[in-house]
């Protein structure tokens, strides 16, 4: 165990957003569900009382008939938006009086840094390198994870959970976009911060950052394993692959999608875009995940191989 | 004391009555005392009034509208007032309760204004050429007064924009904010999103140190993979890429990380984005308000209450 090591990753300055985000991420989301969680209780209590529904002002907040609807927002609003920017202030004062920014050696063309880093909120996009050649990981998945985002709303059939937190009426789309954030993006960032040192190998946290470390891991392709090689017949097995796994994907989703009654009558508010549109951008999000498994465990680097390109 | 005053006129004015001048004098003395007596109490008089400012014509030309606890009042406070106007006068009674929305849109504008603000005292500073980048940041640090408080507090208030950007994102997707009617203000959001990490990438490379040097090389490699458009991508030399004429060479100026890299991050990173980023936060607020205000704590609405979509 190499504390001293564990300690200089953790308290260059650079890392220390990240340090913060493993902190504040769960804080927050665990904030959100624990709110989520309380307005499902009250969403199945209503559901089970239609006569309280009728009545019911339908939050969680403290509510009195008589208290007005609404609240000047001087000084109700702009008071806490004052104290909001004193606090911010405060400590974005104190953070700077206490850390450095790092400032390195002059930049040096002939003199590269190992392991050069992207900066941190860009490490998830070069942990894909690992799994992605660079116009998938770089180019490719960025747009669709921009593409994938902006889409959200128009392929987002259900009309529940409008404007307060819940998890039982979103479950689908909360998961995923947990999974989205949390699983892939944030947890992607702190393994490349983190657990990422020289040649971009894998070190555990407290292991030293061994600058002449070989790793004997033959990278294979899937093809290969199969004795497959011309190379003809490899892109017509990746292809195959690919669509195999394509068509197995969108099943899976669908069969999610379609497990509950509710599901189902969500499912059947969706237009054949909104649907197709959904389809296209969770079979491309699950494929990550399934590669950084092929590739850890397997040592798998490429499925399909083509003259022009490999995934 | 008057009285005593009234007699000891009188008797004067006896005395006086032979001889005209002396008298004549006086009177004109006792006329400017009298005068200066009345510019006096006029100046006492002002001098109080200053002690209610708000009643004064200057207040009022600035401030318009009074500041008295009536309801009216408040809200032309919000109202009239060019910055707080893109608030509504009256706001959900749960809606300021920190919990919803964790005020982190708002917390990341004010986070974007104080790195305007410390960015332009740094541009004083700094000079984007390959020669005096380096140097400007070390005087910076060493010699300007409070320089290194001052390139501290931008570098950790863009890591912190960065974050509170993302918590943002996240609040609005748990809260299912992005539902009808603002779908689109969501979509505004997500470029917004990419600008700030745009913005605070542009801002890496300008300390022009190994660690900004290499982080950009490592990024921008990634451009020289693009599909079509860059010489390492598929089909790229197909389609006649070289490093000296695809996506990579427009982002660098070069087909190096080099001065000319330097000066179109610093020209993207203190001038283009910031201008462009501004445009749609504008619109972003806008929206806001225009799609309903903030998005709630709004009643809950049950399954059963699904209403059938409108078909078409």
């Amino acid at each position: 165990m190499d504390l001293h090591q564990l300690w200089t990753i953790i308290s260059t300055p650079d890392n220390v957003p990240i340090v913060m985000l493993l902190f504040v991420v769960p804080f927050y989301s665990w904030y959100a569900l624990r709110q989520a969680f309380a307005n499902d209780r009250l969403i199945e209590q209503l559901e089970a009382d239609p006569a309280m529904a009728k009545t019911h002002h339908r939050k969680v907040q403290p509510y009195r008939p008589e208290w007005s609807r609404e609240v000047h927002v001087w000084p109700f609003l702009l008071r806490i938006e004052f104290l909001a920017a004193i606090i911010v202030t405060v400590i974005l004062v104190v953070w700077s009086i206490t850390l450095n920014a790092p400032l390195e050696e002059p930049a040096n063309p002939t003199l590269t840094m190992n392991p050069s880093k992207a900066p941190w909120y860009f490490l998830g996009l070069q942990e894909m390198l690992v799994y992605f050649d660079p116009w998938m990981a770089g180019v490719v998945m960025p747009s669709l994870i921009i593409g994938g985002l902006m889409v959200i709303p128009y392929i987002d059939a259900n009309p529940l959970g409008n404007g307060y937190y819940t998890f039982k009426q979103r479950k689908y789309s909360i998961l995923t976009f947990l999974f989205g954030f949390i699983v892939l993006w944030t947890s992607m960032i702190v393994i490349g911060t983190l657990i990422r040192g020289p040649g971009w190998m894998w070190f555990w946290p407290g292991m030293t950052w061994d600058h002449n470390r070989l790793v004997f891991e033959v990278n294979r392709d899937l093809p290969d394993i199969f004795g497959i090689k011309s190379g003809i017949m490899k892109s017509l097995f990746g292809g195959f692959v690919v669509t195999l796994y394509a068509i197995a994907c969108g099943i899976g989703v669908h069969k999610l999608i379609t497990r509950t009654p509710f599901n189902r009558k969500i499912y059947g508010r969706m237009s054949l875009v909104q649907y197709i549109t959904m389809q296209v951008f969770m079979i491309t999000m699950i494929a990550l995940p399934v590669k950084i498994i092929l590739k850890l465990l397997f040592r798998i680097k490429y499925v399909w191989i083509t003259p022009w390109f490999n995934i | 004391m008057s009285e005593v005053n009234g007699k000891n006129g009188s008797a004067s004015s006896g005395n006086g009555a032979g001889s005209e001048q002396p008298n004549g004098g006086k009177t004109r003395i006792a006329a400017l005392v009298e005068d200066s007596k009345v510019i006096r109490d006029r100046a006492i008089e002002e001098i109080k009034a200053l002690k209610q400012p708000e009643k004064t014509d200057l207040w009022k030309s600035i401030l318009r509208v009074k500041h008295d606890e009536t309801p009216r009042s408040r809200a032309l406070g919000v109202l009239s007032n060019v910055f707080l106007h893109l608030h509504p006068a009256k706001i959900n009674r749960d809606a300021v309760a920190y919990n919803y929305t964790w005020g982190m849109g708002g917390i990341s504008f004010y986070v974007y204004i104080t790195l305007v603000f410390s960015g332009t005292l740094l541009m004083f500073y700094y000079h984007p050429s390959k020669v005096v980048a380096f140097r400007d940041i070390l005087y910076l640090e060493h010699d300007v007064p409070f320089g290194k408080l001052l390139r501290n507090m931008h570098r950790w208030g863009a890591h912190m924009m960065v974050i509170t950007v993302w918590l943002h994102m996240f609040r609005v997707y748990l809260t299912g904010s992005y539902k009808k009617p603002r779908e689109f203000n969501w979509v505004v959001g997500v470029i917004l999103l990419v600008l700030t990490l745009l913005l605070s990438f542009t801002g890496y490379l300008l300390p022009d140190d190994q660690l900004g040097f290499w982080a950009v090389t490592v990024g921008t490699n990634m451009a020289r993979a693009t599909p079509l458009l860059g010489h390492d991508g598929p089909l790229g030399t197909q389609l006649g890429m070289t490093p000296f004429n695809d996506v990579r060479f427009g982002l660098l100026g070069g087909s190096i990380v080099d001065s000319n890299a330097l000066l179109r991050a610093y020209i993207w990173h203190c001038v283009a984005i910031p201008i462009i980023i501004s445009a749609f936060m504008v619109v972003h607020f806008w929206r806001v308000r225009k799609d309903g205000g903030i998005s709630g704590p709004s009643p809950m609405m049950l399954a059963s209450e699904i209403k059938e979509p409108r078909k078409f």
